[in-house]
């Protein structure tokens, strides 16, 4: 296995407060990782060391085995790791187009021009290519703010995708979404990162998720790393199941194993 | 831009510069200084579509004039093309320096901080006694090597070179607002974060725009005032096209000529009454009347 993403003794604390610690975790290549774990857990905090938006208090990140200790989100996304928001983070006034041409000029290489114009016929074609990929055409001429969530959430993932990262860390990509439509948005996620080849990590909340998409699974419990291994060895862990699932677990078990 | 529209504005210029020469002289003024603010407000729009109000736009709007003035006095020139450059650089120069710290802060920091930068500039040149302290001094009407073409109303080069300078820089920014550059203001009005993770720098997007706004200064016009009146103008005139400042300077000259003639004494009555007008019924600024009948045209 070769690891694209290697985390050894990662710890951030706040003041007095714990927020991670010990956190050893790899990825490699083309893996789909899940991350469970409850609120203040360390989750979140994990994907903003990892992209460079908060400081590790010690600890070492590895991409590709350099490190990318120190560095700033842009410089992490030029490396190659990019990620989604569990709020969705957009330009909430502008079209959905316009959306698509900033952030990819934005991502395209070199200065941003001030002379040649962003909309050109072959950059509308490929937004439109883009928003097909997700879905999410139709709303192409809509303005961001008055779209579903569901919606916001999967023009967040296209866009961080627009970098062409090798990794590709989701927070919560189903937060806010109805249960019924959880399904086909993960499904129209993990089709268009699958075309990608990247590997992913995305973190969840709901078992059957998690139990559908994931090959491998990270618990988290209060700032550490309680259990990782394939799926359905951590979903059977006591551990797991007494500290994060929960009695929740019984309830799912038959479903999850027949989409598994 | 479609083949007419460019036709119009290739052939307006040459109407326009003719045109000029009949002009009466307070007209050709007039027009003169409401093109200048103009340029200070292409300036500031830039700024304001990132979301950030400069009240220190005067900073280079009065650097410009006086490095003019202080040329002319010392070196006894009047040619455009030594001092249009010279005020130009030293805008620049200031704004490099300047840039570094303002684009560090957002909103109501970065209108006071620019403030305060022009503010400093006030104090010292009200106390440099070289300068005219606070009376200021006069400027030489202009000239191309020597030549200063003028008739019965008064010298003509100042608004011809106002005008030629105002279109090329309106040109340049209707060019630059569908740039990726431009663009990228809205961007950072917008979310500062995900344009971080779309792997640029916002600090360095605002400092682009921020020199950029300093660039264009007017250089004729040793007259300053305060950089409210420039925000006043960007919000009459509205910040969604670059006709827009233009228009709102020129409205803003008339407007304030004819509330001086009207009541000497409460003539900023009669400016903060429009302003408070505009606000409330067109807050997009004047031009949005402009939009609104284009999108009565598209949907008819």
């Amino acid at each position: 296995m070769n690891a694209l993403l290697e985390t050894r003794d990662l710890a951030k604390g706040f003041g007095a407060i714990t927020a991670a610690a010990e956190i050893n975790v790899v990825i490699n290549a083309a893996e789909i990782v899940g991350v469970i774990g409850s609120n203040g857990a360390g989750k979140t905090t994990f994907i903003n060391m990892v992209t460079g938006y908060l400081p590790p208090s010690s600890g070492e990140i590895l991409f590709q085995g350099k490190s990318i200790v120190g560095k700033k989100p842009r410089q992490v996304m030029h490396a190659g790791i990019s990620r989604s928001f569990q709020v969705a983070q957009l330009f909430p006034e502008l079209t959905m187009l316009d959306n698509v041409l900033i952030a990819h000029g934005m991502v395209a290489d070199g200065q941003l021009s001030l002379w040649r114009p962003l909309k050109t016929p072959q950059g509308v074609d490929q937004a439109k290519a883009l928003l097909a990929d997700y879905d999410i055409s139709e709303y192409i001429d809509e303005k961001v703010a008055v779209l579903p969530q569901g919606v916001r959430k999967l023009l967040d993932i296209a866009l961080a995708m627009l970098g062409e990262p090798k990794v590709l860390l989701l927070d919560e990509p189903t937060s806010g979404v109805a249960i019924e439509d959880k399904f086909e948005l993960m499904d129209t996620v993990m089709g268009a990162l699958r075309k990608s080849g990247a590997a992913v990590l995305f973190v969840e909340h709901d078992m059957e998720v998690i139990a559908r998409y994931s090959t491998r699974l990270l618990a988290f419990y209060d700032g550490r790393v309680l259990a990782d291994g394939p799926t359905h060895e951590v979903m059977a862990n006591s551990k797991v199941q007494e500290l994060v699932i929960g009695n929740h677990l019984e309830i799912k078990k038959p479903k999850e194993l027949a989409h598994a | 831009m479609p083949g007419t529209k460019k036709l119009l504005l290739i052939g307006g210029m040459p109407l326009l510069l003719l045109g000029s020469w009949f002009l009466p002289g307070w007209l050709g003024f007039l027009l003169t200084i409401a093109l200048a603010k103009g340029l200070v407000v292409l300036g500031l729009l830039l700024l304001m579509r990132a979301g950030l109000v400069s009240f220190g736009q005067g900073l280079y709007y009065c650097l410009g004039a006086y490095t003019v003035g202080a040329l002319g006095q010392y070196l006894e020139t009047s040619n455009v093309l030594l001092l249009l450059p010279a005020a130009l650089t030293a805008g620049l120069g200031v704004a490099t320096l300047l840039g570094l710290l303002i684009c560090r802060y957002r909103d109501i920091f970065f209108a006071m901080l620019s403030m305060a930068f022009s503010m400093i500039l006030y104090g010292v040149l009200v106390k440099t006694m070289t300068f005219g302290s606070s009376d200021g001094f006069n400027v030489a009407p202009p000239s191309l090597f020597g030549w200063a073409p003028a008739n019965d109303n008064g010298p003509l080069l100042t608004l011809w070179l106002a005008l030629i300078i105002t279109f090329i820089a309106a040109l340049f920014v209707w060019r630059y607002l569908r740039s990726p550059m431009g663009y990228a203001a809205e961007a950072v009005r917008e979310n500062e974060i995900r344009v971080e993770y779309l792997g640029r720098s916002v600090q360095r997007i605002i400092y682009t725009k921020y020199l950029l706004a300093a660039g264009h200064i007017d250089p004729e016009m040793a007259y300053w005032t305060t950089s409210g009146e420039f925000v006043f103008i960007a919000l009459v005139g509205g910040t969604s096209h670059v006709a827009a400042p233009l228009l709102g300077a020129i409205l803003f000259e008339l407007l304030r000529t004819y509330a001086f003639e009207i009541s000497p004494y409460t003539w900023q009555m009669i400016l903060g009454i429009s302003l408070l007008g505009i606000i409330l019924f067109l807050p997009q600024g004047v031009w949005s009347l402009v939009e609104r009948y284009q999108a009565r045209l598209k949907s008819s």
